[in-house]
């Protein structure tokens, strides 16, 4: 007896199981980064009028800019691999999915350029409580980044190799997958004001 | 396609890395049994200092040091070991983990959780919590001293606190896990015919439970982190400018807050105290319902009080907080949603005794459980009342007046209501009846001894002696005159250990000598015991059931059995 | 996934994607200029977190098919909305409300 609904639909819900599962979980990732939102909210309160904008100045919003939109992109690509699967084209999904890859990696770069440049002013999470939530949000956001591009080079290399015995089920963990990494480029279209512009 | 059925698994995927349900709901069970028993041990060990403040602990004193006293910052671990191990590593693992891994997929008739690996894994993040938890006693600064709930500044600075956090990220984790499992299982995998309102209230209470699990335990884990930086990044998120500590101003850039802790972990932790009742709730709601042969007076309003109860917890949070200077349109709020918050409790409460209204009661060992439960919880809810009124807490807060609040709910509570599902569902598990004499030997010197350690705290409570006094408050005047008290606990807490050997006893004893029973020993109706005794691996089912009718249809006039089990087809 | 996506239906949420696409580059340049504007503080956040929240519902929407998901997950979603809201909202508040005492 295996178990119903990981591939296929129940017909009250209409969703298969991994779907329903990857939703909550980001139900949970919404009140993990909430948390962390309100902290940001209470401390901005705490902090004299206009510190938190002023602390802000230092940080490179070209940069920043740059990296939201390297993130988005990678937010097309891969719903683009996605796509590419539905069509049964499977090169094209393996050219998509190394696009997102390889748009995380920049990502990920430009984050640690930021993050010297930073550390070579001398200005560190301890600095005062702007930088605080700035590296422990962008420093989870990371964290989430790598996870993903982990998740994502599975399903990229080693983990394709689905697609020829069980094509259904490869789409269904490729759209999966794509909902988590959106949601994590929802979080830096959050982030991203937030933090640089206010 | 599958094979599970035909070849032996070898042992470490059979008993350790086990994807099946009914495995690791008893690894939950097991490791939080045990969990609970350290927990009660460290409680123990404080109960000797709080009788007997000049004296050397007996047994175990050498472990303390030369002359065996008991130095006030390890009664400060103990006492924050204590709360940690039993809410986190105790009761949610036993409640949940255990009880809801085996029972709810039985309960809804599915070969196993939606997720097994995830299952697996969600155990394995606990059991790593659990053991880094514990490992914290053994390190150089020893286990985490600042309480159950870390308040900062406190918790910022003072040793031992690390090991917490990083615990704490890993139980949250295995907790999130397992919770977004419960849910997807409840709703993808009910056999045909299971419709919502055809569930037993023991999955209604688990379903509740896990949706308080995933949105409120995100904002502490992100809350962990955060004094997680504190610590270790030497961040000020909970750390006030100019804070002084022991006659110096701390090093810190300073701006952060206490009070942002405070607001993130009873976010969580409000919600929290329904994880602990609601599974227990459930398990009454079966063992009522199967002792009394009678259908739980109003399922509906149970359901629905137990979804609003839900909602509201979310919002009464701040009612731990009311000393913390909020301001009078804030407490107001809270005050009400508190109160609020007591009626749905009140609601399942009231139906439960309803239930036993005109039954020819059975009274075994589950039913005694239950029984008892219901009055305790009752003093628990009800010195709840007191706390949720500002005007009043501000005497009661942290007095031993809260202690036994939640004590009662707790312990005689969820405790009673886990035991209870224990006697229960043993047959099921191990295909024998646990003995009876042992079970009566079990419950009676607890009920008593439960009373005698947490009833007399409301004398303290109300005398105002505070919690987390390493004397017990020997060096307050108006404490001098409730302080005989504590001796008297103490020896209860003490002759309550004792009366868990009988049950320890038991679950071993009944193993191999308990009375041997068929699928549905208690002539129940819910889909479990239409699984063999126990349930065959992997799959739980001969065939997945089908069901036709509600979940507690007992003593239907005009029926030859006074059962139905919610398999059988209506006629006609 | 559900049968009704078919190569036709898919080419033409390519086309979709695209447009999101643009839309979301354009927002993200929008929002960077808006921030040299001489706006006030107020005005700076609801500006700043509007653009946001169209950018935030334009990838959930498409990107992530909320705009046709099942009626279950938009309930949990709603219900988890919520609960931020309060979490957002309320430590903020009692600070608010503490200071007009204190
Ligand atoms: C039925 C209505 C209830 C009301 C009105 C209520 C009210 C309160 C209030 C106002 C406090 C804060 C007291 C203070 O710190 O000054 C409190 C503490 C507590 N309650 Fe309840 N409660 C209720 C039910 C429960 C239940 C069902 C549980 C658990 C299963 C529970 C567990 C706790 C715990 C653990 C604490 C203390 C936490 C601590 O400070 O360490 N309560 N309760
Ligand atoms: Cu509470």
């Amino acid at each position: 007896m295996d178990i119903p609904y990981t591939v296929e639909e129940r017909p009250d819900t209409g969703l298969f199981n991994a779907k329903l599962g990857v939703w909550l979980f980001l139900a949970s990732e919404v009140m993990l980064f909430g948390g962390l939102f309100s902290a940001y909210i209470f401390l901005r309160y705490g902090a004299p009028v206009g510190a938190f904008h002023e602390w802000g100045q230092e940080l490179n919003i070209p940069l920043a800019t740059l990296n939201t939109l390297i993130l988005i992109s990678s937010s097309v690509t891969m719903v683009m691999s996605w796509a590419s699967l539905k069509l049964n084209d499977f090169k094209k999904y393996k050219l998509y999915m190394g696009l997102t890859l390889l748009c995380a990696l920049g990502f990920l770069i430009i984050k640690y350029i930021e993050y010297t440049a930073k550390f070579d002013h001398h200005i560190y999470p301890s600095t005062n409580t702007f930088y605080a939530i700035y590296f422990t949000l962008t420093g989870l956001h990371g964290l989430h980044i790598i996870g993903g591009m982990i998740v994502l080079f599975y399903f990229w290399i080693p983990g394709s190799k689905m697609w020829d015995s069980k094509p259904e089920q490869f789409t269904n963990r490729i759209e999966i997958a794509g909902l988590y990494w959106h949601f994590v480029d929802l979080v830096w279209i959050f982030l991203f004001p937030v933090l640089y512009l206010l | 396609m599958d094979s599970h059925n035909h070849h032996e698994e070898p042992f470490y995927r059979k008993y350790i890395w086990s994807t099946d349900h009914k495995i690791i709901g008893l690894q939950y069970g097991i490791t939080s049994l045990i969990f609970l028993l350290i927990g009660f041990s460290l409680m123990m060990i404080m109960r000797w200092q709080l009788a007997y403040p000049e004296s050397a602990v007996p047994l175990v004193g050498s472990i303390f040091g030369e002359d065996g006293m008991l130095l006030p910052e390890i009664y400060n671990s103990l006492g924050a070991m204590h709360g940690t191990i039993m809410i986190f590593l105790g009761i949610v693992p036993l409640a949940v983990g255990a009880f809801g891994n085996y029972i709810v997929p039985l309960q809804i008739g599915a070969p196993d959780m939606a997720f097994p690996k995830i299952n697996a894994a969600s155990y394995w993040c606990y059991f790593v919590g659990g053991v880094v938890m514990m490992s914290s006693f053994f390190t150089a600064e020893g286990a985490a001293r600042s309480g159950w709930t870390s308040y900062p500044p406190l918790a910022d600075i003072e040793v031992g606190q690390t090991m917490w956090l990083i615990g704490m990220i890993f139980l949250i984790t295995s907790s999130l896990l397992g919770s977004i499992n419960f849910i997807t299982t409840i709703i993808q995998l009910r056999a045909p015919g299971l419709t919502w309102m055809r569930l037993p209230f023991f999955v209604w209470a688990q379903f509740v439970t896990s949706f308080l699990l995933v949105l409120a335990f995100p904002p502490l884990e992100a809350a962990a982190v955060l004094q997680l930086m504190d610590r270790v990044a030497g961040t000020s998120f909970f750390l006030p400018s100019g804070l002084v500590v022991s006659g110096e101003v701390l090093g810190v850039s300073g701006g952060g807050s206490p009070l942002l802790w405070q607001h993130l972990f009873w976010f969580l932790a409000h919600p929290e105290v329904y994880v602990l009742i609601l599974p227990a709730m459930g398990i009454i709601a079966e063992v009522i319902a199967n002792n009394t042969r009678k259908p739980l007076w109003g399922y509906n309003s149970l359901v629905f009080a137990v979804v609003f109860l839900g909602f509201m917890s979310f919002i009464v949070w701040a009612h731990h907080m009311f000393i913390t200077g909020m301001g009078t349109a804030m407490s107001a709020f809270f005050q009400t949603t508190t109160m609020i918050i007591s009626i749905p409790s009140i609601i399942i409460l009231s139906a439960f005794f309803i239930s036993l209204w005109g039954a020819s009661i059975r009274f075994n060992t589950p039913m005694l459980f239950a029984l008892a439960f219901l009055p305790m919880f009752g003093i628990g809810g009800l010195t709840g009342l007191p706390l949720g009124f500002a005007a009043a807490d501000i005497y009661l807060h942290d007095t031993y007046y809260v202690i036994g609040h939640f004590h009662y709910v707790v312990a005689p509570g969820t405790i009673f209501g886990l035991f209870a599902g224990i006697y229960y569902w043993y047959p099921k598990i191990t295909g024998r009846k646990m003995s009876e004499l042992l079970g009566k030997l079990h419950f009676w010197p607890s009920l008593i001894f439960m009373n005698g350690v947490f009833m007399p705290m409301f004398i303290q409570g109300l005398a105002g002696v505070s919690r987390r006094l390493w004397d017990g408050g020997l060096e307050y005047a108006h404490a001098s005159g409730v302080l005989h008290w504590n001796e008297f606990m103490s020896i209860s807490a003490w002759l309550l250990g004792l009366a868990q050997l009988p049950f320890i006893f038991n679950i071993f004893y009944s193993l191999k000598r308990g009375e041997k029973v068929d699928k549905n020993p208690w002539g129940a109706t819910t889909l479990e015991w239409t699984a063999p005794s126990p349930p065959l691996p992997h799959v739980n089912f001969e065939k997945i059931p089908e069901v036709h009718r509600v979940a507690y249809e007992y003593s239907v006039p005009g029926r030859k059995r006074d059962f139905t089990p919610q398999t059988e087809p209506k006629k006609g | 996934m559900s049968s009704g996506h078919s190569t036709a239906d898919i080419q033409s949420h390519i086309k979709v994607y695209m447009t999101v696409f643009a839309a979301l580059a354009a927002l993200t340049i929008i929002t960077v200029a808006a921030s040299y504007l001489d706006l006030s503080t107020g005005e700076g956040i609801l500006l700043a977190l509007t653009i946001a929240s169209v950018k935030g519902s334009l990838v959930a929407s498409y990107f992530m098919h909320l705009i046709s998901e099942r009626a279950l997950i938009t309930w949990i979603l709603m219900l988890t909305a919520g609960f931020f809201f309060v979490l957002m909202f309320i430590p903020m508040a009692s600070f608010i409300d503490q200071a007009q005492v204190g």
